[in-house]
């Protein structure tokens, strides 16, 4: 039981983060002509930070015990 | 070789027999309870249906255009898959335990199980998903004549342009229809899930993918030198260099917000959505895979979407080539014919994947919610009386699924030109945003009404029709372009899409904003203006506390059998597998079989979500019903639904049955009292009559005492008239005091009776015989009339004595004097001894015939100078001695005419 509500809270804090990543003012920082890699700025970072959002959600969910 | 057509559609057509041999193939093994799609990764997989051609072919068109502007879409369903611990895995639970079998059944069940409500979710979900529809058969249709045209790159002909019967789209949407109904349709199940389907629906989601990402390798490091490779040459061209950044705007990145919220809500509510990821759940702990595995499929699907989309730029600098099409001709312009078929099957899949499930969730929505609910109500049909009504339901699912698709068809004959993959997907995202406050407000507020969510649905969908639907109609063509520009019958307030001056928003946005404004208003609004019902309190309880909810089934009462219930399950599912269900369900719960299982609440439950599945829980409440004599819930029954969520509640019930309990022994003393009171009154009545009846004879008394006292000169003869006067009155007196006393003791029931066989004739005779010298006095003549045997009864003789000379001095007294006659007789009749005393004085009354045996009220009275003759007792003391002996005493007579008092005595048997 207590293992499932952190696993609640987890999951709705990387929500909250989820929403302010993938919004003004954050996304409005890095919307800029430049590239990080070769690759455009925001597309590095919506895709990178999309794909750490992902691993934390896959991380907090299937960790079976604390 | 692809130049030839008959080669795509033999390939075409294979596609579909491997689909169709995974969905044999995995029914076959749910049938032997070795389920292929039993796994979270199969569940994941299965969510992915939500991509479509719109993801396949559109995300690149889109970005072609907009440059990150495609991301959205699936940011949106990431952010809601966080959530989805907590709402889509509550949406499971809740779906699991009321067996709803769409969207639409959800919505009706939660809201006190509406009929209308889940035909008004119905009407908006085939409206709202029809663009949808269209875009498939556009996306397959184009990507089909490109294809033929191998290897020449030609754009097809506008839609509708080509004549109807030579528009491939119509083939499109003829064999999509044909397959669907073969693959959804085959047989009716109970909990309207599809484990082909779901198998299938799986594998073709590799299958997009596989395509997708070769077609994204092959142009990345194939044609170009990897992303770093291609970005830099974007940076080249000035018009590419701009899709690197997104507008700086405030409306774009409002719009930005917009569509992410929008996918937010889709991923959830598209009919196909909400049947794969609810319905079709075979195991709530799936969930939790999914919650990371559907985002990085996204996500895997998203990464080649740019560099296509660059490349297809780059490559086709000239224009001329639609960029929803550049996954299919960038492999085309460089001759890659595999890959080319492959993203052809690729893009198929994509399609007929959402087709199939979009169509049998809406199908299994059409029949359930909004055909059978009219065909039912329908008495003429007769539906009732149909033993099995299985294939009607499967007949009407099929008649569904081909209408949509025609619909499909028409929407994309009338306006699939003027957009693009995309805005045509966006348009239905908006429509089924619409069943957002209903379905979230429902699972977390139990405040919602019946009428709110009709209100909020309606008023949301109407604006979504308003602002977005015929925009779309008018841009082809097919309104006036007065609408779009001055609005409804020319008033500027209501262009559809600078609704009230609104402007600054692209249409989404402002579609979203309004639409959803209205809706939750409505929602919001008509549901605070009452409480709910005990129904809809019910149902809320289910759906707002459903983690909490243990097997437990409240507020049900009715009479049922189990042998109305089996057959009517029957009807809908087949005789024989309702049999097995009503057997497996006998056996879960620990029964031997059939006959064992009682008929109680849980059983009904049971029976309705099994019909449920079948005809939808509307449908189901109203043919459970007609079996069951459902009971109306009772104020405790609702108490107790409404207790059922919280402590307080239940003690306030407490509380509130003792301040019951207190009511009631409250009016229990107030009536106590009332009756005391009364007795009280009588006495004080009792009293001063007894006082005013002593007072007369005792006045008399002393009038004439003092006369004879004060005045000695009285003569002698008048003297002795006095003192004759003064001891009528004494004896008066003492006979009033004996029959006051008499009464007393017989009310109280203190008086001495002895009961003996007494025989009523010699009574009679004996007591007329101590009467004669009344009789002589007065010249009234006595008759007897007595029988020549005993006429026994068991009674005590001096009581019956009294009785009878009562009786008898009455009609003496009330006889005229000279020619007054008397008749006294006895008799037997029936049982009965009868005793009558009759004269022939001026009679009683009708309405005093009850009167004169109240006591104190006199016979004659009502000359005011009538001297009272008697005490106003004997009648009172007659009936209450006759009475006591099991008899009867009453009066038969009319003014004028004389009066017969009787009596009647049951006979005691003389053996």
């Amino acid at each position: 039981m207590n293992h499932s509500r952190l696993t609640a809270q987890r999951l709705a804090a990387l929500f909250l983060l989820g929403c302010a990543l993938f919004n003004y003012p954050l996304l409005a920082l890095f919307n800029r002509a430049a590239e990080i890699f070769g690759i455009p700025l925001l597309y590095a970072f919506l895709f990178g930070s999309w794909l750490v959002l992902i691993l934390l959600m896959a991380l907090a969910i299937e960790r079976r015990e604390d | 070789m692809l130049q030839q057509g008959w080669v795509i559609v033999l390939v075409s057509f294979a596609y579909l027999g491997v689909l169709f041999a995974i969905a044999y193939q995995a029914d076959r093994r749910a049938d032997s309870g070795r389920s292929l799609i039993a796994h979270p990764t199969v569940y994941a997989l299965s969510l992915a249906v939500y991509c479509t051609t719109w993801t396949f072919y559109g995300s690149v068109g889109r970005a072609a255009a907009t440059g990150i502007g495609f991301l959205p879409i699936y940011l949106g369903p990431t952010l809601m898959l966080a959530l989805g611990w907590f709402v889509l895995h509550k949406i499971v639970r809740v779906a699991k335990a009321n067996r709803i079998t769409s969207i639409a059944d959800f919505v009706a069940s939660r809201y006190g199980k509406s009929q209308l409500l889940g035909g008004l979710v119905t009407v908006i979900a085939v409206v709202g998903v029809v663009p949808y529809i269209a875009l498939q058969l556009k996306a397959v249709s184009s990507s089909f004549a490109i294809l033929t045209g191998y290897p020449e790159i030609v754009m097809p002909a506008r839609a509708g342009a080509a004549p109807l019967l030579q528009d491939s789209a119509l083939y499109v949407a003829i064999i999509l229809a044909a397959f669907t109904i073969l693959f959804g349709t085959r047989h009716l199940d109970a909990t309207e899930r599809h484990e082909g389907m779901v198998a299938a629906i799986a594998f073709e989601s590799v299958v997009k993918l596989v395509a997708f990402f070769a077609v994204g390798l092959y142009v990345t490091y194939g044609i170009y030198d990897g992303f770093g490779d291609i970005f830099d040459r974007a940076q080249e061209v000035p018009k590419l260099a701009k899709l690197m950044v997104t507008a700086d705007t405030a409306a774009s990145y409002g719009s930005w917000a917009a569509l992410t919220f929008l996918s937010m809500l889709s991923v959830l509510l598209l009919p196909r959505q909400f049947q794969i990821a609810v319905v079709e759940n075979v195991n709530e702990a799936h969930v939790r895979r999914a919650v990371w595995l559907f985002p990085l499929y996204l996500f895997l699907i998203n990464i080649f979407v740019l560099p296509i989309a660059i490349g297809g730029l780059l490559h086709f600098q000239g224009g001329g080539v639609d960029a929803d099409t550049f996954v299919l001709t960038l492999p085309m312009a460089h001759q890659q014919e595999a890959l080319t078929l492959l993203v052809f099957i690729g893009g198929l899949s994509a399609a007929t994947g959402m087709v199939i499930v979009e169509t049998i969730a809406l199908s299994t929505m059409v029949c359930n919610d909004l055909v059978m609910p009219v065909l039912l109500r329908w008495r003429a049909l007769r539906l009732h009386e149909r033993q099995d009504l299985s294939g009607l339901l499967l007949e009407i699912r099929r008649w569904a699924i081909a209408v949509i698709l025609m619909l499909g068809y028409l929407y994309f004959r009338l306006a699939g030109e003027a957009y693009a993959l995309v805005s045509i997907g966006l348009i239905s995202f908006a429509a089924v945003a619409q069943f957002a406050p209903a379905v979230i407000g429902g699972l977390y507020w139990k405040g919602g009404t019946r009428e709110g969510a009709l209100a909020g649905l309606l008023g949301g969908f109407l604006v979504w029709c308003y602002t977005l639907l015929l925009p779309s109609f008018a841009k082809s063509g097919w309104l006036p372009e007065q609408f779009m520009t001055q609005g409804l019958f020319g008033v500027e307030l209501l262009r559809p899409q600078q609704l009230f001056g609104l402007t600054g928003l692209d249409e989404i946005s402002h579609c979203l904003f309004w639409s959803l404004f209205v809706n939750l208003a409505a929602y919001l609004g008509v549901s605070l203006l009452r409480a709910p019902d005990a129904r809809e309190a019910r149902q809320a309880s289910l759906f707002v506390d459903a983690p909490r909810q243990r097997g437990e089934l409240a507020g049900w009462r009715g009479g049922v059998r189990v042998a109305d219930l089996l057959p009517m399950a029957g009807r809908f599912l087949g005789p024989e597998r309702a049999r097995e269900a009503f057997e497996r369900h006998a056996r879960s719960r620990g029964f031997a079989g059939l006959d064992a299982l009682p008929a109680d609440a849980e059983l009904v439950h049971f029976a309705e979500s099994l019909l449920a599945g079948a005809i939808g829980s509307a449908s189901a409440r109203v043919m459970v019903a007609s079996v069951v004599q459902e009971e109306p819930l009772g104020l405790d029954e609702v108490m107790n639904i409404l207790d059922e969520a919280s402590q307080i509640r239940a003690y306030s019930r407490e509380v509130e049955q003792k301040s019951r309990e207190l009511e009631r022994a409250t009016a229990e003393l107030r009536e106590a009292n009332e009756r005391l009171r009364e007795l009280d009154r009588m006495k004080d009545d009792f009293i001063s009559t007894v006082t005013h009846e002593l007072r007369t004879p005792l006045t008399s008394i002393r009038a004439f005492s003092e006369m004879l006292h004060e005045d000695p000169k009285i003569e002698l003869a008048e003297r002795s008239r006095f003192l004759g006067i003064i001891v009528g009155e004494t004896e008066r007196l003492s006979r009033l005091i004996n029959q006051i006393l008499d009464l007393a003791k017989l009310e109280s029931g203190r008086a001495e009776w002895t009961s003996t066989e007494v025989d009523l004739a010699e009574v009679v005779r004996e007591s007329a015989a101590s009467m004669t010298q009344v009789f002589r006095d007065k010249g009234v003549t006595l008759d007897l009339d007595l029988p020549p045997g005993a006429v026994v009864v068991l009674a005590d003789r001096d009581r019956l004595v009294q009785v009878v000379i009562n009786l008898l001095s009455n009609a003496v007294k009330f006889a005229p004097a000279g020619r007054g006659r008397v008749a006294a007789a006895v008799a037997v009749d029936r049982g009965l001894a009868q005793v009558t005393v009759a004269d022939n004085g001026p009679g009683i009354h009708a309405s005093e015939h009850e009167r004169i045996f109240e006591k104190f009220r006199q016979g004659g009275q009502d000359v005011l100078t009538d001297k009272p003759q008697g005490t106003g007792l004997g009648l009172p003391i007659s009936r209450q001695i006759v009475e006591y002996f099991g008899g009867r005493l009453w009066v038969e007579s009319e003014a004028g005419k004389g009066a017969r008092f009787k009596f009647t005595l049951p006979l005691q048997d003389t053996r």
